[in-house]
């Protein structure tokens, strides 16, 4: 895992023209965004704009109808062959899939492992280690966010600020070039979000390319290089925050900023 | 009654003293720190408990006195071989059709929850046909299979040309074979469904979140999901088993010397009926005994990570309550001040951990 890194070479996220409809219903409506590797960026936008299904594309947990996803010009779930796109093998899926990791609003930790078997489960699955190896990495994860004393703890035996670090720690398993963050603290109690962020700042330094979809947006304006607003499934605009955040250009970006900030 | 509530009660007569110091008359200036509490009787609970253990010590005493159950006859019979070896045919038949019943079952589950439109219409037609047909029908077909198909064996398909092997029927299904087939098929309907209830029972974001980890689809399944979906898969599938275990009876059609049919046909000869079913329904008893027993345990394992401290089992429970008295034993009379519930229930630090540990 590279810390600090001076000028990463690896995550290069490229969205091009995804289209996504879920019954009718347009969720993405052509968006096209590329993300250099190394750089935080935070997805803002009201309930139902289509967020957290962008986020979920970029790992193939929703597949798309039209338009591709690539990762370090790999694409995610796909593969060109003689002008078409054939959906992947479930295996290879997988395999590209660790590239790219993603931390829930929900937690989703396992709740009949412990911390540390939570972090040492994908690790072993994928025969990337050894057990002894996968639990020096995972004690060193859990160290990394602050967690070394609970490793034997189940996830119900932790708050939920706790509970996210394990699953950012999870996810840091598979030493991921992209990481992605959907709402990360929207469950938590709200003297637990600060711990949480604690740990996404020290990872927007480590060079791993960073997508958060937040409400939070005084972290989203400290942390991020760039601000995406979505609404109805396209992006209104997009800058660095001292430019979206301040001086919106779009009266709808505007009207959310100020009922957000409000 | 631990000592912060006793401290919080303390301050709170103290407040309410200071606050309302000016309004309140003398009297209500009590120290509530120091006063007897006085818990609630519960009339309606003693009432109903008593005439229950009226009830049933007056149906112990009838078992007793009463010389129609001859236990003299009961305790005669309850050794003797034909009743051991239908107590191993019971066992056997259930073990085996269990064990063959809930893999086939849990692989129908998979096939009803899969994408696949044919595989999802195959296993329910599967569970429907088998859910239908009574199991006494079923286990009369397979044993007289040789009615239908005189000779089973491989040749030219849609013919009965079995050029390559074939075998006469009547010598490939025998008797337990065709009870262990009937069983096995009719349970793994049922266990289907219970199987697929327990793995909708798991919450949809830890499938997605092992997905996201590039956990491989069987891994995903055995490591992830059925742990999870045990939970409420076992409690079912006692429930299952231990019918199948009284269920195993009705292979007596295809004259099976299980347990049930044994003691029918002692009776049948020496006309004891009720000491004989005594026999039957006292084995029943044991087996069902061990297996919820099993079920506590399994259960138990399978409860890890489920709530913050696992409860104690009633093995460890006995053994604390006896190092307790063991240790009161030995003190001196000077915690006499301690409240009375304080030897049963000091909880160690991390006793949840611990307790998870000891499951493992």
């Amino acid at each position: 895992m590279s810390i600090a890194a001076p000028s990463p070479t690896t995550g290069l996220v490229e969205i091009h023209n995804v289209h996504k409809s879920y019954g009718g219903v347009e969720v993405l409506a052509g968006i096209d965004l590329t993300i250099a590797p190394g750089e935080v960026v935070a997805i803002l936008g009201p309930s139902g704009s289509g967020k957290s299904t962008l986020l979920r594309t970029i790992n193939h947990l929703e597949s798309v109808d039209r338009g591709s996803v690539t990762v370090d010009g790999q694409l995610i779930g796909y593969e060109l062959r003689g002008g078409r796109l054939h959906e992947l093998r479930e295996k290879d899926i997988l395999r590209r899939r660790t590239q790219v990791g993603i931390v829930f609003q929900n937690f989703n930790l396992f709740p009949h492992l412990t911390a540390l078997e939570n972090i040492v489960e994908a690790p072993l699955a994928l025969g990337r280690t050894t057990r002894a190896g996968a639990r020096t990495l995972a004690e060193r994860l859990l160290d990394r966010v602050g967690l070394s004393d609970k490793a034997d703890h189940f996830p119900r035996q932790l708050s939920g600020g706790q509970q996210q670090r394990v699953a950012i720690a999870r996810a840091l398993a598979l030493d991921p070039k992209v990481l992605l963050f959907d709402e990360p603290t929207s469950a938590l109690d709200p003297e637990l979000v600060g711990e949480v962020l604690d740990v996404i700042r020290a990872l927007a330094q480590s060079g791993t390319t960073l997508v958060i979809v937040t409400h939070e947006i005084g972290f989203a304006r400290e942390v991020a290089d760039r601000i995406v607003f979505l609404d109805a499934g396209r992006i209104l605009e997009e800058g660095p925050p001292s430019r979206v955040l301040v001086d919106p250009e779009h009266p709808r970006t505007r009207e959310f900023l100020a009922k957000v900030l409000a | 009654m631990s000592t912060t509530a006793h401290d919080r009660l303390r301050e709170n007569a103290h407040g309410d003293a200071r606050g309302a110091a000016d309004a309140a008359p003398v009297r209500d200036r009590v120290d509530l720190g120091t006063v007897r509490v006085i818990h609630t009787r519960h009339w309606f609970r003693w009432t109903l408990s008593a005439i229950i253990a009226f009830a049933v010590a007056q149906f112990v005493w009838s078992l007793i006195t009463n010389p129609n159950y001859e236990w003299g006859v009961f305790a005669g019979y309850f050794f003797t071989e034909p009743v051991l070896i239908g107590v191993g045919y019971t066992l056997s038949l259930t073990a085996i059709s269990a064990s063959i019943g809930f893999v086939l079952g849990t692989v129908l589950a998979l096939g009803r929850l899969s994408k696949s439109p044919l595989l999802q219409s195959a296993a329910w037609l599967y569970i429907w046909f088998f859910r239908s047909v009574p199991l006494v029908v079923q286990l009369v077909v397979w044993y007289n299979l040789g009615y239908l198909y005189p000779t089973l064996g491989l040749g030219t398909p849609f013919t009965t040309d079995f050029w390559i092997v074939e075998f006469p029927t009547v010598q490939l299904i025998s008797a337990f074979a065709a009870a262990i087939l009937g069983l096995s098929l009719h349970q793994a309907a049922y266990s289907a469904e219970i199987v697929r209830g327990g793995i909708l029972s798991v919450d949809q974001g830890q499938l997605e979140a092992a997905a996201a980890l590039g956990i491989p689809a069987g891994k995903r399944l055995r490591r992830i999901i059925l742990p999870q979906a045990m939970r409420s898969i076992v409690p079912n599938a006692t429930n299952e088993v231990i019918g199948l275990v009284k269920g195993a009876s009705v292979v007596f059609v295809i004259a099976i010397p299980e347990l049930f049919y044994a003691v029918q046909v002692i009776y049948m000869r020496n006309s004891r009926v009720i000491p004989l079913l005594l026999v039957a329904v006292v084995w029943y008893t044991i087996i069902t005994t061990i297996l919820s027993v099993a079920q506590y345990y399994i259960e138990r394992h399978y409860a890890r990570g489920s709530v913050r401290t696992l409860p104690p089992t009633p093995f460890q429970r006995v053994r604390r309550w006896i190092a307790a008295q063991w240790a009161r034993l030995g003190d001196s009379p000077a915690p006499s001040a301690e409240p009375p519930d304080a030897p049963t229930s000091p909880p160690r630090p991390g006793a949840g951990i611990d307790a998870a540990e000891e499951t493992r």
